[in-house]
């Protein structure tokens, strides 16, 4: 019974050792002159997804300097105070209490991956803080509440996209799907295509997953191989593309292969895309948009970073500027007058010019892009609502 | 036909968990310790040969060679360092299993922190064409893996069998008090186990490489925990055990995949591992030992 | 140790007040902490996750170190306890004050059940193989939740309801967290020490120290092993579905193995066979990685280097077998005859 004591002395000791500094490791980029924007960032910065939550908070801090080296908004500098949440949806939400309740933010740029991004959304009902993601693509995100928003398409979106995509400019009248069941993002997008493939009369012969982790996939593809489709559908991250478009090559499948958003950054790292010969995949943006600003972005990014940007770091810099753009429509720093301004705010950026429908999310055509001799080659821009 | 060519797919994986699960069989025979840690030599075997063919360019031998050398040393370092001071002492065999656990943990954050999380591509690692067999067109590189796997296993029982240290390894095996009264240095027999473990999951490692060209820092754990799986169900101290269980647990996967159940492969290969425990603990080829009081 | 006279009951009467006393106080300190804005939602973010990790490490202790079967799926059983108690809230159709209780208590029952169905076949197993056969499972359990649509699959289950009806003043809801969190691991620790301190506990105690012995010596070793297996699960639930009315979103991939080595850590480090230890542990490293935010690239790193370097040098962890002991405490520092300097007893 005694150790009860020592448990809670304990938890009493540290505890108040806690609530007396709220200080620690906080990160800014910006300046912190007298008058300033607090805005704050979520991203994984280490464990799996770091890859993703460095770019995303390059992207941001790229913008943040622009911004500001600008005269920041509205003549105020922004102050941007980031933290690192580990891919784990708990640190996510501590870190956001930590940013809305110590650091005092009036904006949020993050989360990255869906998981977190929606328990700091949830999180968020509570602050009614605008939120935008750059990068979380789950339909339910937006729909947690009226002051969260992003910058990227939605995974229903992309599947509805490439659906409508492959019937009517490849083509296509059969088509098979192979996924990853454990991920929200690549079953989200799979689920998209085949309803709206039914809807357009694309018939989909064979709907393989696997479970994320696995790598050999020639079980799925010799089923698929079978059924012979025109296209074959892979919403699937570039790490297992890789291996299953090699292992497809090798099963001998001959479908017309396309894909999602996260087929992004598929050509590093010596990988041998002559397996990817002729594929497309529908992107946020193009590296060879003849737009001046991507390409000074790409140029800065790569000057400032030492490394190529990718499509999380395009939409980061889109998505802060766009909530620097609403805070400055505003015209003030109140939660609702933002999130009012961001619900009416019409953008043009690098990933194209967009409003936000009701849900909060993006209406932007999507670009189309080819993988042609080791390069991501510029097809088209495609909007289906034609 | 389809049958039979997921069945090929599966010969080729299952040669691979053999392959690993000859470490686990072989070290588990001779100290009772599961060593969590041995799926990670294979990531570890795996970094070695993308570092040497990858980032020093140098020839398929080289690589191989540097890559079973390596492996072979951590391995014993392993041993000698985490594990031997445990045996020694006679510690309870939960804190040799968690000390695995924490070496198996290390390796892998280890190897996150020097090469970050994402997955590397290691294209080309093995010469890649398909041969026809019959009416079914097979990868080369399936076929190397099978037959390496057999030699290596054919190599391995001779070593066991024929050989003195192969003895010390038996003797040690069955009774290290009484070894070490006949002269074998239970540490050295010990250590040597490791080395010839790790040796063989680092040629594990390239063949695995040559079939699925991306590594990631935590690619060796599950595929350790199969092989253990795989040495379980074969019998867990047999040679022949081993490499019947690799090609039962690699064709399980395969027919499940096959079957359109491609997410309960997992939970299969567990299953078996559950059934086998429960009906025949000793494993197919494996000989019943009584826990005497 | 405390003289074996009549008084005794009176005694323990009088120590039993005390301590409900202290807790008491100390709850009161927390809560009015929070009422005065002082500990604000970041800090008892924090705090809350500690209270279940204590629940988690103390309960994985009744199995591992009290009973000394290393268990390797103890984050599957907190995770059938999460989506349990966050489907019956989402779904009930009751007022969330009424359906959170009920939802604890089945979220501890559903994970017992579970651990039945996985212990009477796995206990019979020896340790390194029952560890592994636990792993397993708790990988089963991952993927049976990963293929069924009701649990939300790969998507996971979102939108849970906070304790709450939504609305509720930030204050309060922070305040009504901390007291289920606080007491609801009191109580775990007190029904753990109440069980380890009686016969049924030295029962336990004694499968550890050498199972067959205990059975010649009339210990009913299968029911014992299943009861010590029982509670640790029905406690790993109880405190998932905290963890799931705390986050508010649930995705299968996150009770994994990795998860249950975490909480083995904890229990590791604080004392395989010490409910105090792991008190400690799971305080401790809740706020370790809050404090040591620059290192959180190395951080999993550091621990498995720990872990090692633990069970190198010292197996038996920071408290050992042993318990935090005031009155020994207290008699150590007024013993005053020039006695080594008393320590936590470790």
């Amino acid at each position: 019974m005694k150790k009860r004591i020592l448990a809670a002395l304990m938890a009493v000791v540290m505890a108040s050792a806690f609530a007396g500094c709220s200080g620690g490791t906080e990160n800014s980029g910006g300046a912190a002159s007298g008058d300033t924007i607090r805005i704050g960032g979520l991203a994984p910065l280490t464990g799996d997804a770091s890859s993703y939550g460095v770019a995303v908070n390059n992207g941001t801090l790229l913008a943040v300097e622009e911004i500001n080296a600008n005269g920041g908004i509205d003549g105020k500098q922004i102050e941007y105070i980031y933290y690192d949440e580990q891919g784990d949806a708990t640190e996510a939400v501590n870190a956001y209490n930590r940013l809305v309740q110590d650091d005092q933010v009036v904006a949020i740029i993050g989360d990255v991956t869906t998981t977190p991004t929606l328990a700091v959304a949830q999180a968020s009902q509570q602050d009614n803080i605008p939120i935008i993601s750059a990068s979380a693509t789950a339909a339910e995100v937006t729909l947690t509440g009226p002051n969260v928003f992003r910058a990227c398409f939605t995974d229903p979106f992309q599947g509805q996209l490439m659906a409508s995509y492959a019937w009517e400019k490849l083509g296509a009248q059969t088509a098979a799907v192979l996924y990853d069941m454990a991920d929200d993002y690549s079953s989200g997008i799979a689920e998209a295509f085949i309803a709206k493939a039914e809807e357009l009369g694309l018939q989909v012969v064979a709907e393989e997953s696997y479970q994320g982790g696995a790598a050999d996939f020639r079980s799925q593809l010799t089923n698929i191989k079978g059924q012979n489709p025109d296209v074959l559908f892979l919403p699937v991250y570039y790490e297992d593309l890789r291996l299953i478009s090699a292992q497809a090559k090798e099963v001998g499948v001959e479908a017309q292969l396309c894909g999602a958003d996260g087929w992004d950054s598929v050509l590093t790292d010596n990988f041998d895309s002559s397996v990817l010969e002729g594929g497309v995949f529908c992107s946020q943006y193009s590296t060879e948009s003849t737009d001046e600003r991507v390409q000074n972005f790409i140029s800065t990014y790569k000057e400032t970073y030492d490394m190529d940007p990718n499509m999380f770091a395009v939409l980061a810099y889109d998505a802060t500027y766009m909530m620097a753009q609403a805070i400055s429509d505003a015209g003030s720093t109140d939660s609702q007058a933002i999130i009012d301004a961001m619900a009416a705010l019409e953008y043009d950026g690098l990933t194209g010019t967009m409003t936000f429908d009701a849900d909060r999310n993006p209406q932007k055509s999507a670009v189309i892009v080819a993988i042609e001799g080791n390069a991501y080659k510029y097809v088209e821009n495609y909007d289906p609502e034609q | 036909m389809n049958l039979i060519s997921q069945i090929f797919n599966g010969l080729g994986q299952g040669s691979i968990y053999a392959l690993v699960a000859l470490g686990y069989s072989m070290v588990y025979g001779i100290t009772q310790l599961i060593n969590f840690a041995h799926g990670d030599i294979i990531m570890v075997g795996a970094y070695t040969t993308y570092v040497m063919l990858i980032l020093a360019g140098a020839p398929l031998w080289a690589a191989v060679i540097v890559s079973i050398v390596f492996c072979a040393l951590v391995g014993i370092v392993i041993d000698q360092v985490a594990y031997q001071r445990l045996l020694d002492k006679g510690a309870p065999r939960i804190s040799l299993l968690i000390t695995a656990i924490g070496v198996s943990m290390f390796l892998q954050n280890l190897y996150q922190t020097i090469f970050k999380s994402d997955a590397k591509s290691i294209s080309n690692v093995l010469p890649s064409f398909p041969i026809a067999v019959g009416g079914l067109s097979i990868s080369s590189v399936m076929l190397i893996t099978i037959v390496v796997s057999l030699v290596l296993m054919g190599l391995l029982q001779l070593l066991v069998k024929h050989t003195r240290i192969g003895k010390a390894m038996r003797a040690t095996s069955e009774d290290a008090a009484a070894a070490k009264l006949m002269g074998i240095s239970p540490r050295a027999t010990i250590a040597f186990t490791f080395g010839i473990g790790s040796a063989l999951a680092a040629v594990g490692a390239v063949l695995y490489c040559g079939a699925y060209p991306q590594i990631t820092p935590y690619m060796g754990s599950m595929l350790g925990l199969k092989a253990f799986v795989a040495a379980v169900l074969g019998g867990i101290g047999s040679i022949p055990g081993a490499m019947l269980g690799g090609i039962l647990i690699g064709v399980a996967e395969s027919l499940t995949t096959a079957a359109g159940l491609s997410q309960f492969t997992d939970a299969v290969v567990f299953g078996i591992l559950i059934l086998i425990l429960l009906l025949k603990p000793a494993g197919l080829l494996g000989k019943n030992v009584k826990e005497k009081v | 140790m405390e003289k074996k006279t009549k008084l005794i009951p009176k005694g323990k009467l009088v120590s039993y007040g005390v301590n409900l006393l202290l807790l008491a106080v100390v709850y009161a300190a927390f809560f009015a902490l929070m009422g005065a804005g002082v500990i604000n939602r970041y800090t008892a973010g924090i705090i809350t996750m500690m209270f279940i990790n204590i629940i988690l490490t103390v309960s994985l202790n009744l199995v591992s170190g009290f009973l000394g079967q290393l268990v390797l799926g103890h984050a599957g059983f907190m995770s059938v306890g999460a989506y349990t108690a966050a489907l019956f809230t989402l779904h009930s159709g009751l007022p969330i004050t009424v359906a959170f209780p009920v939802a604890i208590v089945l979220a501890g029952v559903m994970a017992a059940a579970f651990s039945v169905i996985i212990g009477v076949p796995a206990l019979r197993l020896r340790g390194d193989y029952l560890a592994i056969i636990t792993l397993g499972f708790g990988e089963i359990i991952r993927v049976i939740i990963l293929a069924l649509d009701f649990t939300g699959g790969a998507k996971g289950l979102r939108g849970i309801p906070t304790i709450l009806p939504s609305g509720s003043d930030a204050t309060v809801l922070t305040q009504v967290k901390f007291s289920y969190v606080f007491w609801l691991a009191a109580v775990t620790v007190m029904i753990i020490w109440a069980f380890v301190r009686s016969r049924h506990g030295r029962a336990v105690i004694a499968i550890r120290e050498d199972e067959i012995a205990a059975e010649a010596s009339g210990v009913h070793t299968t029911y014992y092993k299943l009861l010590a297996f029982i509670m640790a699960a029905f406690f790993a639930g109880v405190a998932g579905a905290l963890y799931a009315h705390h986050i508010g979103v649930l995705d299968p991939g996150n009770f994994d193995f990795n998860y249950s080595v975490e909480i083995l850590l904890m229990a590791v480090l604080g004392g395989l066979g010490s409910i105090t230890g792991s008190i400690i542990a799971a305080v401790v490293l809740t706020i370790l990685p809050e404090a040591l935010r620059d290192f959180a690239d190395y951080r999993m790193l550091i621990y498995a280097l720990i872990l090692i370097v633990v069970m190198l040098f010292k197996p038996s962890g920071l408290m050992g077998q042993r318990e935090f002991s005031l009155s020994r405490l207290v008699k150590r520092l007024t013993a005053g005859k020039g006695k080594a300097k008393p320590g936590k007893g470790a």
